[in-house]
C-alpha cells in the first residue's frame, strides 16, 4: 500500500534531521522547516522515511497510509 | 419556522446551490449532511460571528440587524445535523451585535433559550478559524489544532460540529421558509442566489450592501454610492483575498464560482476600491504586517514566513529595500503556502502574490527606491 509523508505543524520545530536523512524528498527552508515532495514515498526510499520518521525528536513526522486519507 | 424534517431541510439547502460565506464558500448543504451522518443525534451547531477581518462588517450588522433570522438559521441547523446544543460564537467586539442576539434569545421560548449560549471570540484573525472557535469553546484557546479530525468528525465535547458562518445560516433560514427555488430564482448570469458585501475604500457611502450574486464590481461600486475618485486596483475577498486590477475587472461577476475561474476569490464579500493616489506596495505592506501579527504563532513556517514578507514589503514601501527583496517575496511567498496548521500561510500568501501581480510595476518601481504613485517625492529646497 502506498505511503506519504505528514507532518505535524504545530509539533515541528525545525531540527531539520528529517531533512539530513531524507533529502531525497525532503528540503528544509529559508528558516529550517521541512518543505516535503508531494506524492506518495517510493518504495526505494520507504525504509530512509521510516528512519526518518523515527528520528524526529518531538514526533511531528509521520508515515500514513493514503488509504486513509480519502475520508478527508 | 417551517417544519420540515432534517432530511427534507438538507435537500432543499442542497438544491439551492447556497455556498458558504465564511470564506471558504464550502456548499451548506453538504457540510450539514456530513454532520448530520456522523452525528446520531448528539451534535453542536457553533454559529460564526467572530468576524476577525478587519474590512467585513457584515455578519455583525446581519446579527445586529436580523439577530431571529440568525437564530433561525442556527435552529434549522440544530434540527438538521441532531444537535442539542446551539453556540453563538460572536466577536468580542461586536458589542451591538451581541446585545442584539442576546434581546433575541431572551424572547424565545425557554426550550431554545436552554440550548442556546453566546459565548464572546477573542479578538483576532484567527480566532474565527473552525478548529480555533472549536478550541476556544473546548480549552479557552483560540488557536487552530491540527487536523484532521475537522470539527464535523470531533468538535465541540469531542461531538460532532457544524461550524457555520452566520450568514449562511441566515440565508438557509430564508431558504427553508420560501423554498430552494426562491434562492435560484435570484442572481445575474449563471451565479445563483444573494449575498452581502462590504464595501469600503473610494466610494461615496461604504457599508455592508446586499446584491444578487453574479452582480459586476461596477454593480457592487454603484450600490455603495459610485466611487468618489480615481481607482485602480481592488482589494476582493478580504486579507485572504487579492488584489485585482479594476479596470481589468470591472465587468467582474461577484460570485464565488466565476472569481475562482479567474484566480480571484469571493471569500467573505470585502470589495475594497484602492484610490490611485495610494501606492499599492505601501497598502500591501500594511496588510501583510497585520497577518504577519496575527499569526497564531504556533507553526515555524508560518510565524517566521510571515514575519519575513512583511519585513521585506515593509523595506519596498519605505524605499529602503535589501538588495534582492522582492526576488525573496517571490519565493517566500511560494514556501510558505500550504504549510501550516490551518490555511493562515496560505491565505496570506495568496495576498502577496496577487499583489505581486497587480502592483508588479510598482514593487519593481520601490526595489529601485522610486515610488511610481508618488512620482515626485517633495523637495526641501536647499537655500
Amino acid at each position: 500500500m502506498a505511503e506519504i509523508l505528514q507532518i505535524d505543524r504545530i509539533r515541528c520545530n525545525g531540527h531539520g534531521l528529517c531533512a539530513e536523512l531524507l533529502p531525497e524528498l525532503i528540503s528544509l527552508d529559508d528558516w529550517g522547516y521541512p518543505i516535503i515532495k508531494p506524492g506518495n514515498v517510493p518504495p526505494s526510499v520507504v525504509e530512509h522515511a521510516r528512519r526518518a520518521v523515527d528520528a524526529c525528536p518531538v514526533l511531528a513526522l509521520r508515515l500514513a497510509r493514503t488509504a486513509a486519507l480519502v475520508a478527508l | 419556522m417551517p417544519t420540515l424534517s432534517s432530511s427534507a431541510l438538507i435537500a432543499e439547502l442542497e438544491a439551492s446551490g447556497l455556498l458558504g460565506r465564511g470564506g471558504a464558500g464550502f456548499p451548506v448543504g453538504r457540510k450539514w449532511r456530513a454532520v448530520a451522518e456522523r452525528a446520531g443525534g448528539g451534535a453542536v451547531v457553533l454559529a460564526n460571528g467572530a468576524e476577525g477581518e478587519p474590512l467585513s462588517l457584515k455578519d455583525r450588522s446581519l446579527m445586529a440587524a436580523r439577530p431571529h433570522l440568525v437564530i433561525d438559521g442556527a435552529l434549522l441547523a440544530a434540527r438538521a445535523v441532531g444537535a442539542n446544543d446551539i453556540i453563538f460564537y460572536v466577536g468580542s467586539e461586536h458589542r451591538t451585535a451581541e446585545a442584539a442576539l442576546r434581546r433575541a434569545l431572551a424572547e424565545r421560548p425557554g426550550d431554545v433559550r436552554g440550548r442556546a449560549r453566546i459565548v464572546a471570540a477573542p479578538a483576532g484573525y484567527v480566532a474565527g478559524e473552525e478548529s480555533a472557535a472549536v478550541h476556544y469553546v473546548n480549552a479557552g484557546d483560540a488557536r487552530p489544532t491540527t487536523t484532521p479530525p475537522r470539527p464535523f468528525e470531533r468538535g465541540v465535547g469531542g461531538r460532532p460540529t457544524l461550524v457555520q458562518n452566520v450568514e449562511s445560516l441566515a440565508l438557509a433560514a430564508l431558504i427553508a421558509r420560501r423554498g430552494h427555488a426562491w434562492y435560484q430564482g435570484l442572481g445575474h448570469g449563471r451565479a445563483r442566489g444573494i449575498g452581502l458585501l462590504t464595501v469600503s475604500g473610494a466610494v461615496n457611502h461604504a457599508g455592508v450592501h446586499e446584491v444578487e450574486l453574479g452582480s459586476t464590481l461596477s454593480d457592487a461600486a454603484a450600490a455603495a454610492g459610485g466611487l468618489n475618485g480615481d481607482v485602480g486596483a481592488v482589494l476582493l475577498g478580504g486579507y485572504f483575498g487579492g488584489w485585482a486590477d479594476l479596470h481589468e475587472q470591472w465587468g467582474l461577476p461577484l460570485d464565488a464560482p466565476s472569481m475562482r475561474a479567474r484566480g480571484l476569490a469571493l471569500g467573505c464579500g470585502v470589495v475594497h476600491f484602492l484610490p490611485s493616489d495610494t501606492c499599492g506596495v505601501e497598502a500591501t505592506s500594511r496588510v501583510m504586517t497585520y497577518l504577519a501579527s496575527q499569526s497564531a504563532r504556533q507553526c515555524g513556517p508560518c510565524v517566521f514566513g510571515l514575519s519575513a514578507i512583511a519585513g521585506a514589503t515593509q523595506r519596498l514601501a519605505a524605499q529602503s529595500p535589501q538588495p534582492g527583496d522582492l526576488d525573496r517575496l517571490v519565493r517566500w511567498s511560494g514556501q510558505v503556502t500550504g504549510r501550516g496548521a490551518c490555511h493562515h500561510p496560505d491565505g496570506a500568501a495568496a495576498l502577496m502574490n496577487s499583489a505581486l501581480q497587480v502592483f508588479a510595476d510598482d514593487f519593481a518601481g520601490h526595489q529601485h527606491r522610486r515610488c511610481l504613485t508618488i512620482a515626485e517625492p517633495a523637495r526641501v529646497a536647499v537655500a
